[in-house]
């Protein structure tokens, strides 16, 4: 994946250039805003993680350049701020995500790899398939194997989102703000116990494990 | 150019006086004008017509008795005191009899009334000014211009081509416009010193007034910050400025406090961790040189600086909820399905700890607020719940939502130990107060505080009531304005 980072402060953006490396991707650096436009609008990258506040110009400045002249590169908005009023004017201006300071570098590799896996998104495919686990997404249906899972509403939700990301690392983050649509951080880890619940449903019973755990991440929906 | 005016004229309240003064002046003098005007009008009116009343008698007296009979009552009219103007002449302008002496030439050439005031004088005036007797009276230039007046008069002639005149003197209505001028003058005299008094009383106090708050103002600036704006107690504009210049100074000086409170508890609980934090990386640079036991000081201490991050984030959402800053909109939102959300996110945690969460909420309840928020306030309230109940014999929490005298409260109730101490219940909600009790739960002392900003916030309010048993979390918010 080729990775465009445009971010004025040169140890973090050296960090990230170095850790995107180190997880197999190509990591571009733009210390200002108008370096970024420039190398956005040339490069052909396939997901851009702009700061907020850059000198010469400002990153929501530079997604609406971008967006008005029909460049799609889904972009993830790292900020400082975190009041959900400046993460919907970060989602407004053009931005795909928004990702508040501090982070962890896992969050924001996972969000990355779904941002580019969003070019090809499942939005458009009815039935999701993972190895032997189907889910239905208009007549809300979970089988696996052949047999029927009954899953509550948000566990249904919970399944959908984790299989549209099948393959790909979904942190508890993510899973609290796509599912439950929440920006908080909950006191005790609600989503562990959601996640162990669906994944009783979705394995006990079954030959393989298919939900997995990633380590100081987050989960992973795989067959195998 | 910059017209500089003197200091006294640049107080407002002597510019004020000044335009008043122009324009009541202005006035007076318009009314003034168009009385003096009118009435002069009225008077001239009145004499032409008791001058034609005038010439119409005399007109039949000479029809009735001739000549003489007229001359008679001529002379008889001129005799009374303050009479009108009588003249009576031959066809070539020889006074015969009347009262007027000599006259302006050419006022009898003519009949009908004389278009302009002439001059003229009286019978029996200005003798001494005439020493040297002078035959042709009327040809004479007036020499004693002091006892000549002016007057109108109507000119008419008799059949036998004699001419009859009757005037009156103008005096009065002169008279009457010089009353009228020492009254306006007069007038004015007053208006101008009374302005000045006005303004020498209400200006210079007013003034005072402002000086004493802008002085005032120098001091809090200077540093005086708990000094406030003089309050007369008159209850005028000025007292009601200073009243709400101090209300917002106390809401300043309150968020200043606030901000204060906030560094200093920053610096002391957030310094805690950070000494922790900085004395295990240097046990893990002293100690055993081995990967795992660095992995280990590692994740410890990356665990350490969330567990940080967490604390700022809420400190931070806590003064800018409460400084009632914040750029979070509010709006029509179900508290309810709040309610039910955030019940739905705990449930399965809480009954892996064994607690049974219910939230028997039906119907909706909207209010205008922030999903996020409230559901954060809630999930604190909630974990704390959960939390405290967990030893109870079957512990269970219960959400309900009711509406009430205009209001909507939102409860949390638990079985659990609660806090029995009405001292501790209120402290509960205070920034980094952890109860004795709960040192040895996991969390930041903030959960609560949270809940307090975000309700005030929301212009509602937190309780913490003791519950039977157990503690109940009211969370009482205003119903939405419209609908």
């Amino acid at each position: 994946m080729k990775i465009l980072i445009v971010e004025d402060d040169r140890e973090a953006a050296d960090y990230l250039e170095k850790a995107f490396a180190e997880a197999g991707h190509t990591a571009h650096v733009a210390r200002d805003g108008e370096t970024g436009f420039a190398l956005a609008d040339s490069g052909d990258y396939d997901v851009m993680v702009v700061d907020r506040m850059l000198p010469r110009r400002d990153g929501l400045s530079l997604i609406a350049g971008l967006r008005s002249r029909g460049n799609t590169t889904p972009v993830l908005i790292l900020s400082a701020l975190g009041e959900v009023d400046d993460r919907v004017t970060g989602l407004r201006a053009g931005g795909d995500d928004y990702l508040t300071k501090p982070y962890a570098f896992s969050e924001l590799l996972a969000r990355v790899e779904v941002l580019n896996r969003r070019a090809s998104s499942k939005e458009a495919e009815t039935v999701y398939r993972t190895g032997d686990l189907e889910l239905d997404r208009l007549s809300h249906t979970v089988k696996r194997a052949g047999r029927e899972i009954t899953l509550q509403p948000r566990e249904f939700r919970l399944l959908e989102y984790l299989m549209r990301h099948a393959g790909q690392v979904v942190t508890r983050t993510m899973l609290l703000e796509n599912v439950w649509d929440y920006h908080f951080d909950p006191q005790t880890n609600v989503i562990d116990v959601h996640v162990s619940r669906l994944r009783g449903k979705i394995e006990k019973g079954f030959d393989s494990p298919i939900l997995h755990t990633v380590r100081g991440a987050g989960y992973m929906l795989k067959a195998g | 150019m910059a017209l500089t005016l003197p200091p006294i004229m640049r107080t407002t309240a002597a510019r004020l006086s000044a335009l008043y003064f122009i324009l009541f002046a202005l006035c007076a003098v318009l009314l003034v004008f168009y009385m003096t005007s009118l009435s002069t009008s009225m008077l001239a009116t009145q004499t032409m017509e008791t001058i034609n009343e005038e010439v119409q008698g005399l007109d039949r007296a000479y029809r009735r008795g001739g000549l003489p009979f007229l001359v008679r009552v001529v002379e008889q009219r001129s005799r009374q005191p303050g009479a009108n103007l009588y003249l009576i002449a031959d066809a070539n302008g020889r006074i015969l009899t009347g009262n007027v002496e000599s006259l302006e030439p050419g006022v009898l050439e003519t009949d009908g009334w004389t278009g302009t005031p002439f001059t003229y004088q009286r019978y029996g005036e200005g003798i001494i000014e005439r020493r040297t007797p002078n035959v042709n009276e009327l040809e004479a230039p007036p020499t004693a211009t002091e006892t000549r007046h002016a007057a109108i008069a109507l000119v008419s002639r008799l059949p036998n081509q004699m001419i009859v005149l009757v005037g009156r003197d103008l005096g009065e209505p002169e008279r009457f416009r010089a009353v009228v001028q020492r009254a306006l003058i007069f007038a004015l005299s007053i208006m101008a010193v009374g302005g000045l008094l006005i303004w020498y009383f209400v200006g210079r106090r007013a003034l005072k007034r402002i000086d004493s708050i802008s002085d005032a103002g120098k001091r809090i600036m200077g540093g005086d910050l708990a000094g406030r704006l003089p309050v007369t107690g008159a209850g005028d504009e000025f007292d009601r400025l200073s009243e709400n210049l101090n209300t917002m100074l106390t809401r300043i000086s309150g968020l200043n406090e606030g901000l204060k409170q906030v560094s200093d508890n920053i610096a002391h609980d957030l310094k805690t961790p950070l000494t922790r934090l900085r004395n295990r990386a240097e046990a893990a640079l002293a100690g055993n040189p081995e990967a795992e036991g660095y992995r280990e000081a590692l994740e410890a201490t990356i665990a350490e600086s969330d567990r940080l991050i967490k604390t700022f984030n809420a400190i931070l959402m806590i003064s800018r909820l409460e400084a009632g800053y914040s750029a979070e909109q509010l709006s029509q939102i179900d508290l309810a399905a709040a309610a039910r959300d955030v019940v739905e996110l705990y449930e399965p945690a809480a009954e892996e700890v064994g607690v049974k969460l219910e939230a028997p909420v039906t119907g909706s309840f909207i209010v205008d607020g922030n999903r996020e928020l409230i559901g954060q306030a809630l999930s604190n309230i909630v974990d704390n719940a959960i939390k405290y109940s967990a030893g109870a014999a079957e512990p269970t929490v219960r959400v309900t939502v009711e509406r009430k005298d205009g209001a909507i409260s939102l409860k949390v109730m638990d079985n659990g130990p609660g806090i029995p101490d009405p001292t501790d219940r209120d402290r509960a909600t205070e920034r980094f107060v952890r109860l004795e009790q709960s040192r040895s739960q996991p969390g930041s002392g903030l959960g609560l505080s949270l809940a307090k900003a975000v309700m005030k916030f929301h212009a509602g309010r937190l309780e913490l009531l003791p519950g039977s048993p157990g503690l109940t979390v009211v969370m009482t918010f205003p119903e939405a304005r419209s609908g």
